[in-house]
């Protein structure tokens, strides 16, 4: 698993899997990442492996911001993002 | 490669099911118009199907999947039962025995089996193909709101949608159990198409408390498939155990959303968000009556569900449905059931660990008197008394109720009833009393043959009971009652009786009973259960079975019980088989002879009274007086010719009671109650009648139990020996 951690407007790139096996380091960097910053994006262009778990902490990430009152987005989603987003028809909740 | 431990899990289950579904079937025999029963028949065999699924045992499967769907036209009614369906149904039900019966062995069910199965499953077919479903006219219905609104949903009781409707919860484990939720999804994906699915997030807990690694996602899936639900169903087998499925096939009633609804764990969801996930309301119908209700909104904002209502867009029943879960939901979670399934193993090493205690308690309680410290005296006495407890409670864990032994007769006497072309009623009574379990498991087989013995030859063919001027229909009794620390249980019936003549004419001819021998009616009955006296042809000319009664009372007798029988010819007959309330572990009562320590079982003893106080003589007889009332007593010391003493202050008497039989136990000492754990005594004793075992006293000194039925018939057979009115069979 490799994912630096860009500390430019709270931009998080995450390289290869985000699955089951990281999701539990990712956790805690999607949450300092919150903490930290106003606005934070993740940039899954790099995104080798996604799966329900995977899925499932964005969800958390997302409901999470909502609650603090800061925004999270998601951009240059990879292929299989898309795919399972489609597939799980949760494009639209993380849309825009 | 299933791991053995579910499987038998698997198998105990589907018994128990069987079990049930006998129940039910005999019950719907003579109660057809219950639907509950028909519910519950098919409950049984609808979870038996799923467990089986899970196991990948597909003729269990394919066949039991059969008897459901005739189970469900009979439950929509679409199918009247009758004796025929009954009876279909109790083959099917003993064959889904046979294919557990497989399972357990581990082998593959023989071609005979499978033939069963297919004849089986063409008669059940019969019922199928009547009526095929009428689901195809009303489909085509996606409304136009405006319009229709008002008609649909209401007027008929199924939804308009034309797909599957799966509704998916994730247990927790999934993940950490390698399995990805999205993977059935695309499973599902190669069955059909998946109209619409919407991803439940609710259950997601806070960014605090939410654990990444486990699985708290949901779908709700509109899904159109030509597959049956068996395919859809096996989608899902990995994860059926921990994962709440519900599969909705198209059309279904508004019940089974209702139901659904009521199943679903989301608590706080909107009731709006229910109905669209359910397929029961369109997004579209939902969005027209949400801007409704903004434009009202200067009102006080009205429930969705009650806007839902006015609209007449959904049914009552379903509104309803999701309201009543609303306020439910909560209370559900205190019914979970509380039962335990526990290894019987693991029971008999508590009781065993249980009896070591109470022997280490009586050691301490011993050193606390010797040493004669007050403080330690009355703490042992304290650890006693939870001791006690302990073993009581322990014990009690053992304890299961008759009825259910009790109910696998109904089929017994029905089978039997036919064969013999008798019509028979089982009257079952007493059914909630409690006994050990191994007694239970054990009293099985004699019982049976008890029962199966009073319908052959006991209650009479139909045209002589007429003559008789008795009811057409015979009836059987099974009753069962506590009785002075045992457990007593009682076959009775209203049939001809037992022949007295008959009886002692064999007996002689056998040479069980000298000629001119005068016997109480009691002895007379009692002789069929010698050894050696087939009962064939005896009241009856049916044959026997190979297995006499000597061989029910020596079942009994292993289990220290006895049994005996009361007849009244021409009425009938009464067979009592009395048994110890548990093999374990008794309440005791010390009394000393001599030397000596002998425990009596406390539940027998009746009083203790002194013996100079009550015979006239020196005690020196047979019989003495209780307020007026003849009582046989004998002295202990003579008749284990212990050693000891001879001069004893004070001889006291310990009137036993067993069964109708009184006796009075002269002794030296009384020393008052102990916990006895029974110890098995060695085969070498085994023909030691008046011991039924022994125990380690507390000072490690041996006690010998003394066993009150067979310490009375020994002394009885002695008094006889003078007389020689009865001369034991011995064999």
């Amino acid at each position: 698993m490799a994912s630096k951690k860009k500390q430019q407007d709270g931009l998080i790139a995450i390289e290869g899997e985000l699955t089951i096996y990281t999701v539990m380091e990712l956790k805690d960097k999607f949450l300092g990442g919150l903490l930290t910053n106003d606005v934070l994006t993740l940039d899954l262009s790099e995104v080798s492996e996604f799966d329900g778990a995977g899925l499932q902490l964005l969800i958390m990430a997302k409901q999470g911001a909502t609650a603090l009152n800061k925004s999270f987005r998601i951009t240059n989603q990879s292929p299989v993002v898309v795919e399972l987003l489609d597939l799980s028809s949760l494009t639209g909740f993380f849309g825009e | 490669m299933i791991p053995d431990e579910y499987l038998q899990t698997f198998v105990v289950e589907c018994k128990e099911l069987l079990e049930q579904m006998e129940e039910a079937l005999l019950v719907v025999e003579h109660d057809p118009e219950d639907p509950e029963i028909i519910n519950a028949i098919f409950r049984a065999a609808h979870t038996i199907k799923g467990s089986a699924g899970l196991f990948g045992l597909e003729p269990i499967v394919a066949f039991t999947h059969v008897a459901e769907s005739v189970l469900d036209r009979v439950r929509s009614g679409e199918i009247l039962i009758n004796s025929d369906l009954i009876t279909l149904f109790i083959e099917v039900h003993d064959h889904l025995g046979k294919l557990i019966d497989h399972v357990v062995e581990g082998v593959h069910p023989a071609d005979e089996i499978k033939s069963c199965s297919k004849s089986l499953v063409a008669q059940l077919q019969t019922y199928l193909s009547g009526a095929i479903v009428t689901h195809a006219n009303d489909s085509d219905k996606t409304p136009v709101i405006q319009e229709t609104k008002t008609e649909k949903a209401v007027q008929s009781d199924e939804v308009s949608t034309d797909y599957w409707h799966l509704s998916l919860r994730f247990g927790l484990e999934v993940f950490r159990n390698g399995m990805d939720p999205f993977s059935f999804v695309r499973c599902l994906t190669t069955l059909g198409k998946i109209v619409k699915l919407v991803t439940v997030m609710d259950s997601i807990p806070s960014v605090d408390e939410m654990d990444p690694e486990s699985c708290y996602l949901g779908f709700e899936i509109s899904f159109d498939s030509d597959a049956d639900k068996i395919t859809i169903e096996n989608v899902f087998n990995f994860v059926h155990d921990d994962c709440e499925i519900h599969i909705l096939p198209p059309h279904s009633k508004v019940s089974e959303y209702e139901r659904m609804i009521l199943e679903l764990p989301e608590q706080e969801m909107r009731l709006g968000e229910i109905l669209i996930k359910c397929g029961s309301l369109t997004p579209k119908e939902l969005d027209a009556i949400l801007n409704l209700q903004s434009e009202n909104s200067n009102e006080s904002p009205k429930l969705i569900g009650e806007v839902l209502l006015e609209q007449k867009v959904v049914s009552p029943p379903v509104v309803d449905a999701a309201l009543e879960k609303q306020k439910q939901v909560k209370e559900n979670k205190k019914t979970e059931a509380n039962l335990i399934r526990v290894d019987a193993e693991k029971l008999d090493e508590l009781i065993n660990l249980v009896g070591e205690l109470i022997i280490a308690g009586a050691g301490t309680n011993l050193i606390a008197r010797r040493a004669n410290m007050a403080d330690l005296i009355e703490s042992t006495a304290t650890l006693s008394r939870l001791v006690e407890e302990v073993r009581d409670s322990a014990l009690a864990l053992r304890m299961v109720q008759i009825g259910g032994t009790f109910n696998r007769f109904q089929r017994v006497v029905r089978d039997v009833s036919k064969e013999l072309g008798k019509d028979i009623d089982l009257i079952i009574s007493g059914a909630e009393t409690e006994l050990d379990k191994t007694v239970v498991e054990k009293i099985g087989d004699p019982l049976t043959h008890l029962v199966r013995n009073s319908m052959d030859h006991g209650i009479e063919p139909a045209e002589v009971r007429i003559a008789r001027g008795k009811p057409v229909k015979g009836s059987l009794k099974l009753n069962a009652y506590h009785d002075a620390g045992s457990i007593v249980i009682e076959v009775s019936d209203d049939g001809g009786g037992l022949n007295k003549e008959k009886i002692m004419s064999k007996a002689i001819e056998r040479g069980l009973v000298a000629e001119g021998a005068n016997l109480t009616d009691k002895e007379v009955y009692n002789l069929i259960f010698e050894a050696g006296f087939s009962t064939a042809d005896v009241v009856s000319n049916l044959s026997g079975r190979g297995v006499g009664m000597d061989v029910v009372r020596r079942n009994i007798q292993a289990l220290r019980g006895t049994v005996d029988l009361d007849s009244v010819e021409g009425q009938g007959s009464t067979i009592r088989i009395r048994l110890p309330l548990t093999l374990a572990i008794i309440d005791g009562f010390m009394v000393g002879v001599g030397n000596s320590i002998f425990v009596v079982p406390l539940d027998m003893v009746v009083e203790c009274i002194e013996l100079k106080a009550w015979t006239g003589d020196e005690g020196d007889g047979q019989y003495l007086n209780l307020r007026g009332e003849v009582l046989p007593y004998r002295r202990l010391r003579d008749y284990f010719d212990t050693e000891g003493d001879d001069v004893v202050q004070r001889e006291n008497v310990v009137i036993v009671r067993y069964g109708e039989h009184k006796a009075g136990l002269v002794v030296d000492k009384l020393m008052g109650e102990f916990q006895t754990v029974i110890k098995p005594l060695g085969k070498l004793f085994k023909s030691e009648k008046s011991i039924g075992g022994f125990t380690i006293l507390g000072s490690g000194e041996v006690a010998m139990i003394v066993d009150v039925p067979g310490l009375m018939n020994q002394i009885e057979h002695e008094k006889d020996e003078g007389g020689t009115t009865v001369v034991v069979a011995s064999k």
